[in-house]
């Protein structure tokens, strides 16, 4: 197939020279989508109403309106709420929620010129690190195949993983509450960066933890991440914690392109960039083949001029513990709106009132989510809430302050992704708590609100991908972006494939 | 600590989660193992640390914005009301809840 359906870049060029048009891209996406139903990476399929955005921005293109993605084909995960389209969350309770509204990520993705091509199969409630926890069944990575057998795409944002390794659209959008952009880019072998809190309004996006969530976009390059980033970022009044300072209203596109455009480093080189190497990402429990391959990718940073710095982030292990405190406590309280009154699902037999609510919630939540429900309702309870939400919220405080001692002497940080690559459908999803211990590395990150990136960095020994984190201080997205498409300047693996995929 | 089932009844009482009775036992072992992993923050030293709730308080301090208080019309009340499971009328059914 000759069209430029792999990256945003070359769909934007062809779309502007006129080589190719937006429903063109949105046909092939769509079939593209039916032939790998089975990946199960989308829930919600509607072609004529693609079809008609694609009509509709080809016709703005003819009417010479220039939007920077006018005809580009993406999917949003299924926690953004989206206009007339099923939005679910990957929950029971949701199953046949349509939304009245839009979220201002799908908003603003729509002004930009964006076609919706679906909706995204994730975690229920964006709660897990595999996809499993969805209501309506896990997705496959494109990656796994019969010998290795099939494989999580991570979570929980795994369907708009698969979408975008699997070429099924060149860019889906994720939330992140404690890695589930980055992890799942990870274990896909894409690139995804989950921005500082507050520049991507969760205005719309279904409320899982809201000192923690944060949407951000899925590609396979950093190029085209910072033209979708730079789309769906920006001050919403209708988002409480959206940030309006000189510091977030910098566009994102233009700080990139003005570093790229520099030849200074690190457009040519990584000259004068130091790299801070946290010991505690290179520790017991990381697997080999991922620790290799992730030093091999920071040598390469090393190699053309970056300086490497030896760092500490000494409270990396209890980012796991104090995260899941904060996060089921701000989801208890989120999700205590579903109650089977006003919208979601009602529990068809009941005796009274509360016995309504009780048995909607038991029916409408999966096990996971009903977890951390209980979790989060329990540290909230007076007599605990001191001694597990605030030393959570403490903890919280000294884990943030971590970095900003580290950020004296680095100017980002590298490591590892995930601990391991991906698992087997069904490995881990018996026990709660060896999951939660996956997400050590991006929990830390997520506490303290900085933005974090995954970029593909090698395989391993399985032809699975790993993941480089890169983490920058806040609102130093451009400078991450900058650096990791230098990186992808001199590496190909974000361009490798799935076997499976054409 | 573990939790035992009249604690797991009292937290899931208070949730409004009607938990079936054969998944109470596996709901208490897999609450026991989470609050096992939690426990670990006891042994912290937070003394004289304030306690971070936005995270980009970690810089300088944040305050929430605050809009005015004020009746508008941006809800459309029909679209809305098309994901309620009983409706009549224009009006949310619910059981009754006084008798």
């Amino acid at each position: 197939m000759s069209r430029p359906q792999h990256t945003v870049a070359a769909s934007v060029a062809a779309l502007a020279s006129g080589t190719v048009s937006a429903v063109e891209l949105a046909t092939e996406a769509l079939a593209r989508a039916n032939a790998a139903a089975d990946l199960n990476a989308f829930l919600h399929i509607d072609a004529a109403r693609t079809l008609a955005e694609a009509r509709d921005a080809d016709a703005r293109r003819q009417a010479g309106d220039a939007a920077p993605l006018l005809g580009v084909p993406v999917a949003h995960k299924d926690i953004f709420v989206t206009r007339g389209w099923r939005s679910t969350a990957g929950s029971k309770m949701l199953a046949n929620y349509v939304s009245p509204f839009d979220a201002t990520v799908v908003e603003r993705l729509r002004a930009a010129g964006t076609v919706c091509v679906g909706k995204l199969n994730c975690d229920e409630f964006a709660m897990g690190s595999s996809n499993e926890n969805s209501a309506f069944g896990p997705v496959q990575n494109p990656w796994g195949n019969a010998q290795i057998g099939a494989r999580i795409p991570g979570g929980s944002s795994g369907g708009s993983a698969a979408a975008v390794a699997a070429g099924i659209v060149p860019a889906t959008t994720g939330t992140d509450t404690g890695g589930s952009l980055r992890q799942p880019a990870a274990m896909t072998g894409i690139t995804a960066i989950k921005p500082t809190y507050g520049r991507v309004s969760r205005y719309g996006m279904i409320a899982f933890a809201s000192s923690l969530d944060q949407g951000g976009p899925m590609a396979h390059t950093a190029e085209d991440c910072a033209m979708l980033l730079d789309a769906m970022a920006g001050f919403d009044e209708r988002d409480s914690t959206s940030l309006d300072s000189e510091k977030a209203k910098v566009s994102i596109w233009r700080a990139f392109s003005d570093i790229i455009a520099s030849k200074r480093p690190p457009s040519l080189g990584f000259e004068g960039l130091r790299v801070g190497v946290p010991k505690e990402f290179f520790a017991e429990g990381l697997a080999a083949d991922v620790a290799i391959r992730v030093q091999e990718a920071i040598d390469t940073f090393k190699k053309h001029g970056a300086t490497l710095v030896d760092i500490s982030l000494p409270r990396t292990a209890l980012a796991i513990p104090a995260y899941y405190v904060i996060a089921p406590a701000e989801a208890s309280s989120n999700l205590s709106r579903f109650d089977g009154m006003r919208f979601g699902h009602r529990a068809a037999d009941f005796t009274d009132l509360n016995d309504m609510i009780a048995k909607s919630r038991a029916e409408g939540f999966g096990r996971e989510v009903q977890r951390r429900i209980l979790t989060g309702t329990y540290v909230l309870c007076h007599g605990y809430f001191d001694a597990y939400y605030l030393q959570a919220q403490r903890v919280r405080r000294l884990i943030a302050q971590d970095f900003q001692a580290a950020f004296q002497t680095c100017d980002l940080i590298m490591g590892p992704v995930a601990p391991t690559t991906a698992w087997k459908i069904g490995e881990k999803s018996t026990d709660p708590v060896a999951m939660y211990l996956e997400d050590i590395f991006t929990l830390g990150v997520s506490l303290a609100g900085l933005p974090g990136m995954s970029v593909p960095c090698g395989f391993d020994q399985q032809n699975l991908p790993v993941g480089l984190q890169i983490i920058g201080n806040y609102f130093d997205e451009p400078a991450m972006l900058a650096a990791a498409h230098r990186y992808q300047q001199l590496t190909d693996w974000h361009q490798q494939q799935p076997g499976g995929a054409k | 600590m573990s939790f035992d089932p009249a604690t797991l009844a009292r937290i899931a009482n208070l949730a409004r989660l009607d938990i079936p009775v054969d998944q109470l036992s596996r709901f208490g072992a897999e609450m026991s193992s989470i609050l096992a992993l939690v426990d670990q923050l006891q042994g912290v030293d937070t003394k004289g640390v304030l306690p971070l709730s936005h995270p980009l308080s970690a810089v300088s301090e944040m305050a929430l914005r605050l809009r005015p208080d004020e009746a508008c019309a941006d809800i459309d009340r029909e679209a809305n009301m098309q994901n309620a499971p009983e409706t009549e009328n224009g009006l949310f059914l619910v059981p009754k809840v006084l008798e």
